[in-house]
């Protein structure tokens, strides 16, 4: 029982990662009608956020310590980093340690902005092409935007841990009454659990509850008729496309010290995330992240030990087999509307 | 009005005995015809180069790469000479080689196997290579060392640690200076016997592909012969990066110690994970439970930060080395780089020399003769102490550094400390040993190509 319990936890975070990139491929399928393969890089350049304001926070200048020598003989050159200097050493070392929880703030208006290009420069020019021509122009923006990464951090992934507060794990099992170290479960993952539920409960509160959600909305069920009210739908569309880079930029932010960074990365979720939209039912919101924590879940059981012994490779082809199982008697996905994506 | 004299079969005709006559010198120069692929002028000499350019283990490759161009400086009388002086064989004078100038061809592997062979293929056949290096995964590594032994030309693998590069996979025409799972084993299990204890029960996460299945065998094989128990072996996929699900089971399955067979960027996102997990800090069987990581790199140790602290495992080479090769090696690299080479770097700027050194001896660039002069050859001064290149297998026999995490790195190059210097005896093994593919096991003929 406490290993089911164990991977209940551990699918509930992945499938918080999945249900964040899918809401927003599904945001903006619905809004522009999209099919976005770039969007696992955005969630990508949102771990990058992180990466990056890590390296900015840890800014130094070199200074010459004759009493060391490098690996070459000649006297150290010791770091010494600009924020423990302005602010000195206890707080710059609090400063650098709390980087990624900062990176939410500073990644939200970077992502914003790329979504906007994004949009403005290059995916508005393809909304009256086929879904096939829409699918080639971001993937192949994918594969440019990982390159350039690349480029700038190398292949290898890069370390960019969670504030000292949150390491270590909670011992989960002790309060249900298992014995010490039954059920194990990082402090970070809960943090970003309930991080996700967070952001997936805003997005859909901005949605329900504000005009500019509600004008949305309409547009998504008839984009023509609210057209013809005299609403600009076209840039609150833009705005939603640079909403939905900023749920994956901030999704990416706060996975970095659960998996370090690395180039390749979006595209290892993209593929899932897209599962998770079809399964959900395309265009639907509470489908994708119904769907998200569900395939989530499940990947989680089919690695476990016991299951991989009965049923070898079960645990990289589960995914694809319940969307097999589940388009095969739902054609629709989950929770589809009818009339999406079947013109 | 002025008439031509030239006429559309008076042009072909000359042409044909011009350029007969032009290519005659060419088939009648040295090597032209010596009977073996690629013979080189009497100008240079082309080296290729395939190092993973791009893919997850570009950052490996781009050190290899950095390694070789030093090595060519080298060979051709530039820089400081590195190795070359404390090389124990003289015969290197800075000439290049054989009196031609080392120029060189680079490919991109990609990490992939068939990428790797049509880049090798291609450095072979259009580039005219004479001798194929690099890789940095023994998938790779056994595909164009097989590939080279069909085109005759000499293979001189770089990072590759599988067991069967050398083992069952063994070529006339390939050779590895590397060290390999068998040797980890070997020199790793007495060293965490007798820092863990010998009552100790193992679980292994292994990467799901050939260099995975024969180190968890090598080490599975040496810590049992020690008194340890495996208690579950798993093998993960190798494109895993959230390695949750593998990790969580581990605490609650009865194992005091964690193996992680994993490389590169699996082994950064594992160790990450299982620290995470709180592994570090956990009791179990009422002992202090412990992570092994078999096959470190210096590059993976900067990847996966603190988490490495205090953590095992086993390594070809460590720029520490206080050895007078090493230093050489650490002085002229990092002069040019800025930082000090990786294993990586060191062992495919060694497998350059070795090369270039076995076709001085041998006067000639035929590759069996070139097999011939590495086959059995002992050497001194490049990093490992003395060395042997074994004829039965074409493996580079020498001594292995167990190392671990350091605890206070001075420098984010300062990541691991050498725990030991296992001597050679040590790792030593017999050619049809079952773990190296067996009495099956055969290099078979070399290949002189066309």
């Amino acid at each position: 029982m406490d290993q089911i319990i164990v991977q209940i936890l551990n699918g509930l975070d992945k499938g918080s990662a999945y249900a964040l990139i899918a809401l927003g491929l599904t945001l903006i399928f619905g809004t522009l009608g999209v099919v976005n393969f770039a969007h696992g890089a955005l969630f990508m350049m949102g771990a990058f956020c992180a990466v990056i304001l890590s390296r900015i926070l840890s800014a130094s200048y070199k200074v010459v310590d004759e009493s060391q020598t490098d690996f070459l003989g000649n006297p150290l050159q010791v770091d010494v980093f600009y924020v423990q200097r302005w602010f000195g050493d206890a707080a710059g070392a609090t400063i650098m340690d709390w980087a990624v929880p900062l990176a939410i703030l500073f990644s939200i208006p970077v992502m914003i902005g790329i979504g906007f290009a994004m949009e403005r420069g290059l995916i508005k020019h393809f909304y009256k092409r086929p879904h096939a021509d829409q699918i080639l122009v971001t993937f192949g923006l994918a594969i440019v935007l990982q390159e350039i990464i690349k480029y700038f951090f190398g292949a290898n992934p890069i370390q960019t841990p969670a504030p000292d507060a949150f390491k270590g794990s909670l011992d989960f099992g002790v309060w249900l009454g298992y014995e010490a170290n039954a059920i194990m479960y990082p402090y970070w993952r809960l943090v970003y659990f309930f991080f996700s539920a967070l952001i997936i409960a805003g997005v859909f509160a901005f949605l329900q509850f504000t005009t500019f959600g509600m004008v949305v909305r309409a547009g998504m069920a008839d984009r023509e008729t609210v057209g013809l009210l005299g609403i600009d739908i076209d840039k609150r569309f833009t705005f939603m496309f640079g909403l939905a880079a900023a749920v994956a930029g901030v999704a990416g932010v706060m996975y970095a010290p659960i998996v370090a960074p690395n180039y390749h990365m979006g595209m290892d979720f993209l593929v899932l995330s897209f599962v998770v939209v079809v399964v959900g039912g395309m265009g639907s919101l509470p489908g994708a992240v119904a769907a998200g924590f569900l395939l989530g879940i499940l990947e989680s059981f089919a690695s476990m030990p016991a299951v991989v012994d009965v049923l070898p490779g079960i645990n990289q082809i589960i995914i694809y087999l319940v969307a097999i199982v589940i388009l095969l008697t739902r054609p629709r996905g989950l929770m589809g509307r009818k009339g999406v994506m079947e013109d | 009005m002025s008439k031509s004299n030239f006429t559309r079969r008076g042009v072909i005709k000359t042409g044909a005995v011009g350029g007969a006559a032009l290519a005659l010198p060419q088939y009648l120069r040295a090597d032209g015809h010596a009977g073996f692929t690629n013979a080189p002028g009497d100008s240079e000499v082309v080296l290729g180069f395939n190092v993973p350019q791009t893919g997850p283990y570009a950052d490996e490759g781009a050190d290899e790469l950095r390694a070789y161009e030093l090595a060519v400086e080298h060979l051709n009388g530039g820089g400081d000479g590195g190795m070359l002086n404390t090389f124990s064989s003289k015969v290197l004078d800075g000439t290049g080689i054989l009196g031609r100038e080392v120029k060189y061809v680079t490919g991109d592997t990609q990490t992939k196997s068939d990428a790797a062979r049509a880049s090798a293929r291609s450095m072979i056949e259009k580039d005219g290579a004479i001798m194929i290096t690099g890789g940095s995964s023994s998938g790779v590594a056994v595909a164009v060392q097989a590939l080279c032994q069909e085109a005759g030309v000499i293979f001189m693998a770089g990072l590759t640690h599988s067991n069967d590069t050398t083992g069952k996979d063994r070529k006339a025409n390939g050779f590895r200076h590397f060290f390999n799972s068998y040797m980890t084993g070997a020199a790793l299990a007495p060293v965490l016997a007798a820092q863990y204890g010998t009552d100790r029960k193992a679980y292994h996460l292994t990467a799901d592909y050939n260099w995975g299945y024969t180190t968890e065998e090598a080490i599975v094989s040496s810590t049992e012969a020690m008194g340890w128990e495996t208690v579950n072996t798993v093998k993960t996929p190798l494109t895993q990066t959230d390695f949750s699900s593998y990790i969580a089971p581990v605490l609650n399955s009865g194992a005091d110690v964690l193996v992680l067979n994993h490389y590169g960027g699996n082994m950064v996102n594992s160790l990450t994970n299982a620290v995470q997990f709180g592994l570090r800090e956990a009791q179990a069987n009422g002992k202090n439970f412990e992570i092994v990581v078999p096959l470190y790199s210096r590059l993976m140790a900067r990847g996966a930060g603190e988490n490495v602290k205090g953590i095992f495992g086993s390594t070809n080479w460590h720029w520490s080395l206080q050895d007078e090769g090493s230093q050489a090696f650490v002085r002229s690299f990092g002069t040019k780089y800025g930082f000090p080479p990786s294993q990586a770097a060191h062992t495919t700027y060694v497998q350059t020399l070795l090369y270039a050194d076995a076709v001085t001896r041998a006067g000639s660039f035929a590759p069996c003769a070139v097999a011939e002069a590495l086959e059995g050859y002992e050497f001194d001064g490049l990093g490992n102490g003395k060395t042997l290149y074994r004829a039965d297998d074409h493996q580079c026999f020498k001594d292995v550094l167990v190392v671990k995490g350091k605890e206070n790195p001075t420098s984010e190059f300062d990541l691991l400390e050498i725990v030991e210097v296992t001597p050679v005896d040590q790792v030593m093994y017999a050619p049809d040993h079952p773990q190296m593919g067996g009495a099956d096991a055969s290099l078979g003929e070399c290949n002189n190509g066309a």
